[in-house]
């Protein structure tokens, strides 16, 4: 069997999502207005091992949510919480993030690991993030201007196993030590 | 000069928007005499700041008015860690108002508000009187102190409002000998913050065990048992407060002797202590039983569980502690959260647009050791058919277990809620 692609299905959900829409409630803003409380305003996170999501690829969202809804990725609260909205549901807070002015936040990076971390990410990560993090494909998130810290825990998860990688991704980070792991969160983070 | 000619202006751009909403149809009584339509929000804290900023938010061309009685605010959520010596001072809790005010046009007036006329659409404060369209009260809890004889919070404080005192507890906590007891006296349920007084009995006995040997605090729950993260905080007392941590249910404390530093239980049992925190039984903000917004219980509010609005005063919406949200937690993230469902469905009632569904969430924090927390949480929404807030099945959980990951994601959820709050 032919596998969808995530565009596919984000795709099918929209559709999904418009033809409900005239029963649907709650409105977007209202669902969206809810994450802010941990997210920051619009999306837009002042703590920084919370992510920002202003600005995210609706696609990546829409993933993320059902990986943490299934379980498939390693979470706190948000294992809890993504199994409060249905799939349209997490179609509209997407949208509404993707529409967002992305936030570039201030986390002070090291610079000679922000230099080594554009080395590996060229050699690593470039193919999926694009422009340096600025661009995605696919199901790949914005890790640009990203709060250090939150990066940090994510590659840390990566590193360690918690969180589960594509294959595609362990194939292209399989020789990564912790240290390239560490240098490659401070470029991204530093990133505009 | 300047300033009259464009305030009156801002009056003529605020008489077309409303002429324009006439139009559209809007039922509801949007026209005040003044001209622009207004909303009032009393209270400053976790509901109040973020109903002001939403409306602003969505509908920029309501006025928007403040009153908070202080010229500051400080978080009750994570004021246990200052007892428990995380926190040096409780300035990361503390927020100031005038960002908020200017980022987004809020009038924020510090007054003490002193009545409320819901048929005259006005509040009346120790600054003069404020008409309103629609108003958002927000005042958090009071205590119901005639229940427990010879109360004094200034010998034994509650340090349930954060400020002085948390700090007076702080300071008795600091003044004790080594080998004392601390009484900790938890009321019956519903309280503010659910899982708050398991959370300073672990900050407390954190404080005990790193700088006064010996000690003990004692814990006297009026409840059957612990209210919230029951199975967590058990597990982190035995790691980490075995023989400091004496948790005795079903204990109501009824009386306090302050001479004696003894508390009674209903009559039969005197339980005394070095230092003695009671955190006495609540009841809605003063200012929801002066305006009738109190339902027959005598304690909380009831409220429409889809717009906040009181069920009892019309255009009157109340949010928080005090009201009666069903399955909502009374926590900063469940204001925070009601304060946005009511700001979004005013907005909806004052351009004559249909309101919205509710949906809100629940996250709440609480620290066992200096690096380890635990959560609860829920999405929420509305029965229709039983017309009030249920959780969504599967979204109310705990942690499974103490996480050091979680401590790390609580401070950063505090410093996102209060800069939402606060600019």
């Amino acid at each position: 069997m032919k596998r969808i692609k995530w565009s596919e299905w984000a795709l099918a959900v929209c559709a999904l999502a418009v033809s409900a829409g005239a029963h649907a409630a709650p409105s977007t803003e209202m669902l969206a207005n809810a994450c802010a409380g941990c997210h920051g305003t619009k999306g837009a996170s002042a703590g920084p091992s919370m992510p920002s999501l202003a600005g995210q690829s609706k696609v990546f969202f829409i993933d993320a949510m059902k990986k943490f809804k299934s379980g498939e990725r390693n979470a706190t609260v948000m294992g809890r919480l993504a199994k409060g909205y249905s799939d349209e549901q997490v179609v509209a807070m997407a949208d509404f993030f993707a529409k967002q002015k992305p936030q570039n936040q201030s986390a002070a990076v090291d610079p000679a690991l922000v230099a080594s971390g554009k080395a590996i990410s060229d050699s690593a990560c470039k193919r999926c993030h694009l422009e340096n993090g600025k661009e995605f494909e696919e199901d790949t998130p914005i890790v640009a201007g990203q709060w250090l810290k939150y990066l940090q825990i994510q590659m840390d998860e990566f590193s360690s196993g918690k969180r589960k990688m594509s294959e595609k991704k362990v194939e292209k980070v399989k020789s990564l030590s912790r240290a390239d792991w560490e240098a490659v969160a401070h470029f991204y983070a530093s990133q505009k | 000069m300047t300033m009259e000619r464009r305030n009156f202006l801002k009056l003529l751009g605020a008489g077309a928007a409303t002429a324009t909403v006439g139009l559209a149809g809007c039922a509801t009584q949007s026209v005040s005499a003044g001209g622009g339509r207004k909303v009032v929000v009393i209270g400053g804290g976790y509901g109040g700041t973020i109903a002001a900023k939403y409306i602003r938010m969505m509908d920029p061309s309501i006025e928007v008015t403040l009153i908070e009685r202080n010229d500051h605010y400080v978080s009750c959520p994570f004021s246990n860690l200052y007892l428990g010596g995380i926190l040096p001072d409780m300035s990361s809790l503390t927020i100031k108002y005038d960002k908020l005010a200017s980022n987004y046009g809020i009038k924020v007036v510090q007054a003490e508000v002193t009545g409320i006329d819901a048929a005259g659409h006005s509040v009346t404060t120790s600054k003069g009187v404020f008409k309103y369209d629609r108003l958002v009260a927000s005042p958090g809890i009071e205590f119901r102190t005639d229940e427990i004889n010879g109360y004094d919070p200034e010998i034994m404080p509650h340090a349930w409002k954060a400020g002085p005192q948390t700090m007076l507890l702080r300071k008795q906590l600091e003044a004790m000998k080594p080998g004392g007891t601390v009484v900790l006296s938890i009321p019956l349920a519903p309280f503010r913050c659910p899982p708050g007084p398991y959370e300073r009995t672990s900050m407390i006995a954190m404080y005990l065990k790193q700088n006064k040997p010996g000690s003990k605090i004692i814990v006297l729950d009026a409840n059957p048992d612990i209210v919230s993260k029951k199975g967590l905080f058990l597990k982190g007392w035995k790691k980490h407060y075995e023989g400091i941590v004496d948790y005795r249910p079903a204990k109501k404390v009824t009386e306090v002797d302050a001479k004696k530093m003894s508390v009674m239980i209903e009559g039969i049992e005197e339980i005394k202590g070095d230092v003695i925190n009671v955190i006495p039984p609540q009841k809605a903000g003063h200012i929801a039983h002066v305006a009738g917004l109190v339902g027959p219980d005598k304690k909380w509010c009831p409220v429409n569980p889809t717009t906040f609005e009181s069920t009892l005063q019309k255009d009157i919406h109340v949010i928080g502690d005090s009201s009666i949200a069903g399955a909502m937690p009374k926590s900063g993230y469940s204001a925070n959260s009601e304060a946005k469902v009511c700001a979004a469905n005013i907005v909806a009632l004052m351009n004559g647009r249909d309101i919205s569904d509710m949906s809100a969430v629940n996250t709440c924090y609480s620290f066992l050791s200096a690096n380890e927390a635990v959560s609860v949480t829920g999405v929420y929404q509305v029965n229709k058919e039983k017309n009030a807030i249920e959780a969504v099945a599967g979204s109310v959980g705990v942690s499974p277990d103490l996480s050091e990951l979680e401590a790390v994601y609580a401070q950063s959820w505090i410093k996102n809620i209060l800069t939402e709050m606060s600019s």
